[in-house]
């Protein structure tokens, strides 16, 4: 199974672009399922961007950021072919990490 | 908003993660993407601003976040769609080009909790962040920037209307 | 008024007959009627744009779209897709050996009149009868691993005009019948029919929602809509649709809905396959 983190990260002169989209249910915790029942809320609460040993840009997320979350931001430094490190967890402890190459 | 009773020693795993990124270690959690890394890897879920998550309105986010007050500034540029297509996804770009930038805030005034999301801009990375966003219902989205000087804002009307082609 | 007029009469002939049974179907003429009144109604939207529907029809609703489509969120689906197409049934087979071309660049030929058996095939359908051929349990309809394989399909064929045959034979042209006359029948409690939205209002706002002219409508299935969160095929759209209007619907894949996608298909001819896709 893959990871549920996609990366695109593109180097362009002294600046890298990074978009992430990310496959979480980001339930609110507000919605009901068919039978009436609350679907309680499972949502992604941090999101670590690294790149050569630091961390580039932290995401502190709730639950009104949309299912499959999105990111995109950019950062002064990387190259292609650099590697980064991305990591969340989520408000029941679950994490998944990937890393991805910059073009 | 629920505690993580699963929560590992936060400084052991911020630790590990900073031991592996240095030494060259690719830390890769496949094979099993929702369940504990066997590696301690993962964000890191302490830092997670709990009161301002859970605070149901603009002041309240402030004072949890930024504990000074926002100051209109056209410097703080918010991107919003007047009419929202879907009131589950709407892109919102926050950008400013106030010097030394270091967080972003987004706050939906008419959502059950005030604040969407919050955002940590280190020494390096740009003060512009797209991200999409379940807005209840028609709303004031409000951006705040913290910068050199103190905090900004911006803010824009969204409007989210009952779709007819829903369900 | 032109349009309106234009648009009413493609209507009446194409509904205002009497009770001869032995009226000639011509879905040619129709099918040149209908594109060219919608041409003339949008003068300035090329043809294969028409499949981005509401997205060429309003700015606002483009730019958000544009948004989106940085990083498209069927991107999971695409993915899982190609995964379980690649992946032999138990007894050693796979999809590829069910389909022309092994299943890659076909979507373009969905739904076709099968001749030996007298019916409508849609894409899902033979995904489904493949499964079962070699000993698989079928997959549930609308959501789920079907849209997902059907999108892995449909991304294959992206830029491939949409090429629906209608055989000189009197059971295809009465599925492209049952189709059109479904199209355009009211239903439901709010009486609307299939024409009334996408042939009579392109465009024009539905409470919140821009109207999709059904010229280019499915070119872009199967669709992530963020309404659902998730993936969904035609049927899950044509399902919804009907409970939308207060209609009683029909089960996914039935006979009718087949024929219905069958006649919108060949209606959207021409414009090039650029699924999946998202939508409000």
């Amino acid at each position: 199974m893959a990871s549920s983190i996609r990366v695109r990260a593109t180097s362009s002169g002294d600046r890298t672009e990074v978009q992430a989209l990310i496959q979480h249910p980001m339930d609110s915790g507000f919605v009901k399922d068919a039978s009436g029942a609350v679907i309680p809320s499972h949502y992604i609460q941090v999101v670590d961007f690294e790149h050569g040993g630091k961390i580039v840009f932290t995401a502190f997320w709730g639950p009104a950021v949309s299912k499959d979350p999105y990111l995109k931001f950019t950062f002064q430094g990387g190259k292609k072919g650099d590697e980064m490190m991305v990591s969340w967890v989520d408000n029941k402890g679950q994490k998944d990490t990937t890393v991805a190459k910059i073009g | 908003m629920e505690d993580n009773s699963s929560l590992t020693g936060s400084l052991c795993r911020r630790s590990l993660l900073k031991a592996a990124a240095g030494a060259g270690v690719v830390v890769f959690a496949s094979g099993a993407a929702l369940l504990p890394a066997v590696a301690d890897a993962g964000g890191d879920q302490s830092k997670w601003p709990k009161d301002a998550f859970d605070a149901k309105d603009e002041a309240a986010v402030i004072g949890a976040l930024f504990g000074k007050s926002a100051t209109p500034s056209d410097k703080v540029k918010l991107e919003a769609p007047e009419i929202a297509e879907n009131g589950a996804v709407v892109p919102i770009t926050v950008s400013s080009d106030l010097p030394k930038v270091t967080r972003i805030s987004v706050l939906v005034l008419e959502n059950p909790y005030t604040l969407a999301a919050a955002y940590l801009i280190p020494d390096g990375t740009g003060a512009s962040v797209s991200s999409r966003l379940k807005l209840a219902k028609t709303t004031k989205v409000v951006a705040l920037v913290e910068a050199e000087g103190g905090l900004f804002s911006a803010g824009k009307d969204v409007k989210v209307t009952v779709g007819g082609c829903g369900g | 008024m032109t349009r309106k007029f234009l648009a009413a009469l493609v209507v009446l002939v194409i509904t205002g007959r009497g009770v001869c049974a032995a009226e000639r179907v011509d879905p040619a003429a129709d099918l040149k009627a209908y594109q060219s009144s919608v041409q003339r109604e949008f003068p300035n939207v090329k043809l294969k744009d028409f499949a981005n529907g509401p997205y060429t029809m309003d700015e606002g609703m483009r730019r958000q779209w544009e948004e989106i489509m940085q990083f498209p969120p069927y991107d999971f689906a695409i993915e899982e897709g190609k995964e379980l197409f690649a992946t032999p049934f138990a007894n050693g087979k796979t999809y590829g050996d069910c389909f022309p071309n092994r299943g890659i660049g076909i979507r373009q030929n969905y739904p076709y009149f099968d001749t030996k058996r007298g019916e409508v095939v849609t894409l899902e359908l033979a995904i489904n009868e493949c499964r079962q051929a070699n000993g698989e349990k079928a997959l549930p309809w609308q959501v789920g691993k079907i849209a997902s394989i059907s999108a892995y399909m449909a991304s294959t064929s992206r830029g491939k005009p949409i090429d629906i045959r209608i055989p000189d034979d009197p059971r295809a042209l009465a599925a492209y019948n049952t189709g059109r006359e479904y199209y355009y029948t009211r239903r439901g409690q709010l009486n609307f029919s299939c024409a009334s939205c996408h042939t009579q209002n392109p465009g024009k706002r539905l409470r919140g929602d821009v109207l999709a002219p059904a010229l280019g409508i499915l070119a872009s299935f199967p669709i992530y809509r963020s309404e659902w969160g998730s993936m969904g095929t035609v049927d899950r759209r044509f399902i919804s649709c009907n409970t939308l209007v207060r209609a009683e619907g029909l089960p996914p894949q039935d006979i009718v809905y087949r024929d219905l996608e069958y006649f919108l298909t060949y209606m959207n001819n021409g414009v090039e396959v650029s699924g999946p896709a998202t939508r409000p």
